[in-house]
């Protein structure tokens, strides 16, 4: 713009109209507004498409139950029912299947109801015991002794024509206390 | 030779008139700054950031090998550590790389705020300084998983359990940290993308505010006991420092920062080559349970205080602790940004100074020793030195077989062998009775689950008589103190 007029101009003598800059100016915010939300929107939507969607529990067959002796803890695993190709050995989760009698079951989640760390059995004193900071658990799963705020997670359980099943899938946390 | 020097003016002054280097110089390496700021004091700031571009190009270095997959992150890293040329090379400095950075940045802060550097007209800087700390402690959080091993996953594990007590998002706000409801492949993914993309674009981005700030309103003057910062007056102040005793940074007041500088790389080749680097530990596999979970050495007075604070207040420190944390670095500048600077005279500074170091020496401390942890393996492995066997009758025998094999030694050491989440068992015969043994026993409580349940009454006998069998030779067992006078009854 080399050609700045010296005299004043049309557009200063007419203050209210707009110039074509101006409306270029406007224009150029305006369709940059529209095309940034049109592109960002399903980015953001892309982000936090985890946060929105609703966690569902897969029906897992944890084996025949005569595999878990009555009156007795046992470790168990199941793959996750939502696992992906590349999941790896984290597609593997562990729990602890108590067969109280008969087809009454508890099937308890591995992590510590106080930061998550996998609980181990102790068949003896009948306990789980966290190697993290120290929560301990009856054989119930209520709690025992140390910092966790509640007794163990337990999975909700199935017995179908001799096989136990769980639905699972899902990380118990405090926020999700029914997994 | 003339002509040549000349010559070679001539070139520099023409590349200087397309360039303008000699004006970029005056106002970036070249700007003024107190001669008094040329001190050992001032290094740690040059030094986060020289750490920082030491992680960035290694970690541009190890990401051309390895693989954000849950199912091969494990294999690439062994893979990077015992095959790939160098790559062991490349993992040390990496991985003390970043313990480097953490601690000089802390060693950086605290200068900063003895020295009250933050104060007017500095806000700014504190501010990016402390989001810079927020996004370093980000990149250590994140980098701990890319070395996706069993501490990786559990670490993860006590990420979704403090985000789980988050009140009505908490499901939410776990599914968006793992990308799923469960840690798997786009958990590893995920995290790959914040530790390589978004959190150090995010330092690149704040740096680059930060040392603006340091151009704009200069680097603090060496404080001198006595002189207040006071909004008027201290722009014209500082003026006057810089006319006075203002020298260009570089080459002036440059040289200790470049000692500083070679001492920083020197040290971390030397942890990088003479301790190489961590892990990977065990491999990501949950059912893997016969695992010890510990997070890298910065977080753990995080894992102590998980382990110290009362149960009633968790929630609340875990969750709200850091935002307080956070807003109080945040305003530090605006509620006490005037006034005295100098250390010497900010007794409140030095002493929240000291106090902080000791409370996270002593949580680190504590949180490597984590004496609240049972030891898993004590009942199977540790022995009971000789003379707690020795002259004893059968059922104290029995007893002492009893408290092995409930595990009771997980948590009770016998004279310091086992675990110490209880007390030692070494002179409990000392301490307590043989009804509050019982009592103890079967009911627990004090942190000790009840056996009551899980013990014969002949192994609770045997037991019981035992641990009164537990004392320093000629100390009487305990007394109860409602027979006062009676001699002890065994």
């Amino acid at each position: 713009m080399n050609e700045e007029p010296t005299k004043p101009c049309a557009c200063q003598a007419a203050p209210k109209k707009t110039s074509r800059r101006d409306f270029l100016l406007a224009a150029g915010f305006g369709l940059n507004a529209v095309a940034g939300a049109l592109i960002g929107i399903p980015l953001v939507g892309y982000v936090l498409s985890s946060f929105f969607k609703p966690n569902k529990l897969g029906k897992i067959s944890l084996g025949p139950v005569d595999n878990f002796p009555e009156g007795k803890t046992r470790f168990a695993h199941y793959k996750n029912p939502m696992h992906r190709e590349w999941d790896g050995q984290t597609a593997d989760i562990p729990c602890w299947v108590r067969r109280i009698k008969g087809d009454d079951f508890q099937v308890f989640a591995i992590n510590c109801t106080h930061l998550g760390c996998p609980v181990r059995w102790f068949e003896e004193s009948k306990l789980f015991m966290c190697p993290c900071h120290g929560g301990v658990f009856y054989e119930d799963g209520g709690h025992a002794a140390g910092p966790p705020p509640r007794g163990l997670y337990t999975y909700e359980v199935k017995v179908e024509n001799g096989e136990l099943f769980i639905m699972g899938g899902v990380i118990p946390n405090l926020s999700n206390q029914n997994v | 030779m003339n002509k040549l020097i000349d010559t070679a003016r001539g070139v520099f002054l023409w590349v200087d008139d397309r360039l303008h280097l000699s004006k970029l110089y005056e106002s970036t390496a070249g700007h003024h700054v107190p001669q008094s700021s040329g001190s050992w004091f001032y290094v740690f700031g040059s030094a986060t950031l020289l750490c920082f571009m030491i992680q960035l190009a290694t970690g541009i270095m190890l990401a051309m090998v390895y693989v954000p997959s849950a199912a091969e992150a494990y294999t690439t890293l062994e893979y990077l550590t015992f095959q790939q040329d160098l790559g062991w090379f490349l993992r040390g400095v990496h991985y003390w790389g970043s313990n480097f950075m953490v601690g000089i940045m802390l060693l950086h802060m605290t200068q900063v705020f003895l020295f009250g550097a933050y104060k007017y007209p500095r806000e700014i800087t504190w501010i990016t300084g402390v989001i810079l700390m927020v996004l370093t402690l980000g990149l250590a959080f994140t980098g701990q998983v890319m070395r996706f091993d069993e501490d990786a996953y559990w670490g993860l594990g006590i990420g979704v359990a403090i985000m789980g007590r988050v009140p009505f998002l908490g499901e939410q706000l776990v599914n968006m940290m793992l990308g799923g409801p469960i840690i798997a492949s786009e958990t590893l993914s995920r995290f790959f993308a914040l530790h390589v993309f978004v959190l150090p674009g995010g330092v690149l981005a704040i740096v680059s505010i930060h040392l603006r700030m340091v151009l704009t309103k200069g680097i603090n003057e060496y404080p001198r006991p006595g002189m207040l910062v006071r909004r008027e007056t201290y722009d014209k102040e500082y003026a006057a420092i810089l006319k006075k005793e203002g020298v260009p940074f570089f080459p002036k007041a440059i040289s200790k920062d470049l000692v500083a500088a070679a001492i920083v790389i020197f040290g971390i080749l030397a942890c990088a080559c003479f301790f190489g680097p961590k892990g990977p530990l065990g491999p990501p596999n949950p059912v893997q349970i016969d695992t010890l979970p510990r997070p890298d050495f910065y977080f753990l007075w995080i894992f102590a205080i998980a382990a110290l604070m009362p149960d009633w207040m968790e929630t609340v420190a875990l969750l709200g602790g850091p935002v307080i944390i956070g807003l109080i670095l945040f305003a530090l500048p605006f509620f006490n940004g005037t006034g005295e600077k100098s250390w010497r005279r900010r007794p409140v500074a030095v002493l929240t100074v000291i106090l902080t170091y000791v409370s996270l020496g002593l949580l680190t401390y504590l949180g490597n020793t984590s004496p609240w942890s049972p030891e898993m393996d004590a009942w199977k492995a540790d022995l009971t030195p000789k003379k707690f066997l020795e002259g004893r009758a059968p059922l104290e025998l029995q007893g002492s077989l009893v408290i092995q094999s409930m595990q009771c030694r997980n948590c009770h050491a016998i004279d310091g062998i086992g675990g110490s989440r209880g007390p030692d068992l070494a002179d409990v015969g000392a301490r307590l009775t043989k009804d509050q043994l019982i009592r103890q026993v079967i009911q627990g409580g004090g942190n000790m689950p009840a056996y009551g349940k899980n013990l014969t009454p002949d192994q609770v006998d045997a037991v019981v008589a035992y641990m009164v069998s537990l004392r320093t030779p000629g100390v009487a067992p305990a007394r109860d103190s409602s027979q006062p006078g009676r001699p002890p009854m065994e």
